[in-house]
């Protein structure tokens, strides 16, 4: 069953009086439980991709659903409040927040819950712990390496039990051994947790963990593997 | 964790820039309630007064002076209990610094009228009994360490005595306690004061106070007071001792309109400074709203965080300037409660300090947190 349904999808944006094509008729089906690499040249539309399906951008047309959703037809707040349920975000630059301690990050989501204090603390504390972090929940990003910053990250990214994992370059600030740590992780997640992950990289390495292989160019999927 | 443990977390990113804008803000507050408490000691008046008691000055500045012979002529009027008079004598003890009320009085008249004032008889009986005999507020006293007996030296200004001597010499024969008020006063005898005064100063009153015997009559009596001399050299002008207090305090200027203008200087700049600092701290900040708009918080959630921050800063500060001028308070009420009365905090200023410093939050938060709103997480996260 696919938890990801992309149709006719086509993204422009506009740069004064120019209109620039980034996406050009995407359709694209992503299985539930899948572990899939997109990768292509810089400006091939990779992450505008990724921006749609995660919810956080809107085509100029065609349909996007994602777990049965419709994203078009949300509203900002409905939006907002189905990122927060239904999907996990893992950026290139870790994207934390550099006041707050790892256990504070991993919990930021669950701020928008109705979990007890009590209970959020939990559901943090078992996400570092499935990251391994969890004898480092009380540093600040600033005192952790890229590679914890990342882990912790990816704490926050599935702290609220998504399905849905979409990772942008999540190795792309990180050396090869981390950088493999990091991908073991998400293998891990997709495999024993049962989460679908998406991953943009330049990396054939890193696009080596997925089971499935996308290429785009110029806006366009060009190619598809199996690996 | 929670949304306001999150909002002080992010107060907090740089504390020395926190620290700097909680101080200016603070200051702002120290000042704006210390000059509301004086603004309102300046145009409440003194708690003492009562409806039966009148105030009869010169009309048209309260320097000029009345004649004593208006005395006999206001006594008889129907009503009229009781007429004594006062003067300022202004001059200071030792230093220009030392500055507290001085007024030449009749010692018996002065304390008959003023019952508010506890005197013992026999100390009253000696000022009534003592040629250049003072008597002293117990704390003034005190303040300055003066015994009965002591004899005190005030330099005059406005008071030269006949032969150009500036020197005034008193001997301190008692001491009183007033109830509700601890300002400052100092009485000596007018038959002294006049008979001291170059020869065509003598004779001279600043104000009558009037006690009547009808209080109900009070505006009719005054009427009357003041059509008594309106023809005369010197006319009057009768009040209450509300009125007369805000008369005398609006030689200094009005005190509302100059409190006015200071706070809006001071907050107009708290505006701006805090404000610059708030968008300074946004923009610094726009990847890390924009994470939090990706995980799922709504626009209205993060513009609320960046206005609560402002409306905290703010309060916080406020809070602190409060508390700073309550702890100011008992070192400058003494100097100012000498021109102003009784100097204190009321409920209206603290709550008018508490609502502006909520407000001010406001005016500087509204700007940040509607970019804030308007942030789209896909320009915002390019940007990082």
């Amino acid at each position: 069953m696919a938890i990801v349904e992309c149709r006719d999808v086509e993204k422009q944006f506009v740069k004064g009086r120019e209109t620039v094509e980034v996406l050009t008729g995407i359709n694209l089906d992503i299985e539930e439980g899948d572990f899939l690499a997109l990768m292509g040249p810089s400006g091939s539309g990779k992450t505008t991709l990724l921006n749609l399906i995660g919810g956080l951008d809107h085509p100029t047309s065609g349909l996007i659903r994602v777990g049965g959703s419709d994203l078009n037809e949300l509203s900002g707040r409905a939006l907002a409040k189905w990122r927060s349920v239904h999907v996990g975000f893992i950026f290139q630059f870790y994207n934390l927040l550099p006041v707050l301690n790892a256990q504070r990050n991993v919990e930021l989501p669950l701020l928008l819950t109705n979990l007890s204090r009590a209970q959020r603390q939990k559901n943090a504390a078992i996400a570092l712990e499935i990251v391994g972090l969890t004898d480092r929940a009380k540093h600040k990003p600033g005192e952790l390496s890229g590679g914890q910053q990342q882990r912790v990250a990816i704490a926050r990214a599935i702290v609220a039990d998504p399905k849905l994992l979409v990772c942008d370059e999540p190795t792309g600030d990180l050396d090869r051994e981390t950088a493999d740590e990091i991908l073991g992780l998400l293998e891990i997640l997709n495999r024993d947790h049962r989460k679908t992950v998406i991953v943009v990289t330049h990396d054939p390495k890193a696009a080596g963990h997925a089971k499935k292989i996308l290429h785009m160019d110029k806006g366009k999927l060009v190619e598809e593997a199996i690996v | 964790m929670s949304y306001l443990s999150l909002l002080w977390a992010n107060l907090f990113r740089k504390k020395t820039r926190t620290v700097l804008t909680l101080l200016s803000v603070m200051i702002a507050f120290v000042l704006f309630v210390l000059l509301q408490a004086v603004g309102e000691a300046f145009t409440g008046g003194v708690t003492i007064v009562g409806v039966d008691r009148l105030i009869v000055t010169p009309k048209y500045s309260i320097v000029d002076e009345l004649p004593l012979s208006q005395k006999r002529q206001v006594a008889a009027i129907a009503g009229v209990n009781l007429v004594t008079q006062q003067s300022w004598f202004g001059g200071v003890y030792q230093d220009p610094k030392n500055f507290f009320p001085k007024y030449p009085v009749e010692p018996l008249e002065y304390f008959d009228m003023y019952s508010e004032f506890i005197i013992n008889p026999a100390e009253l009986e000696a000022f009534a009994g003592t040629r250049t005999g003072a008597v002293v507020k117990a704390g003034l006293a005190e303040q300055y360490g003066w015994k009965l007996g002591d004899i005190i030296p005030i330099q005059a200004d406005i008071w030269p005595k006949a032969d150009g001597s500036r020197t005034w010499e008193f001997e301190l024969v008692g001491t009183f306690e007033e109830a509700e008020s601890s300002r400052p006063l100092f009485l000596f005898q007018y038959q002294y004061f006049t008979e001291s005064v170059e020869l065509d100063r003598r004779d001279q009153v600043g104000w009558w106070t009037v006690r009547l015997s009808e209080p109900e009559r009070a505006a009719e009596i005054a009427r009357e007071i003041d059509s008594l001399f309106e023809n005369s050299r010197d006319p009057t002008r009768t009040a209450t001792e509300d009125e007369f207090s805000r008369q005398f305090a609006s030689q200094l200027g009005d005190i509302g309109f100059i409190t006015t203008i200071i706070m809006s200087a001071v907050f107009f700049t708290i505006v701006l400074l805090t404000g610059n600092t708030m968008a300074q701290a946004l923009r610094e900040r726009i990847p890390e709203l924009a994470v939090l708009k990706t995980i799922g918080f709504t626009d209205t959630a993060v513009s609320a965080l960046v206005l609560g921050e402002a409306i905290v800063l703010c309060v916080v500060g406020g809070l602190c300037g409060i508390a700073m001028a309550y702890l100011l308070l008992p070192g400058i009420a003494p100097v100012l409660e000498s021109f102003a009365g009784s100097i204190d905090f009321s409920a209206t200023t603290l709550a008018t300090a508490i609502g502006l410093s909520v407000v001010i939050g406001i005016v500087i938060g509204i700007v940040p947190a509607m970019s804030a709103r308007r942030l789209t997480i896909v320009d915002a996260l390019r940007k990082n």
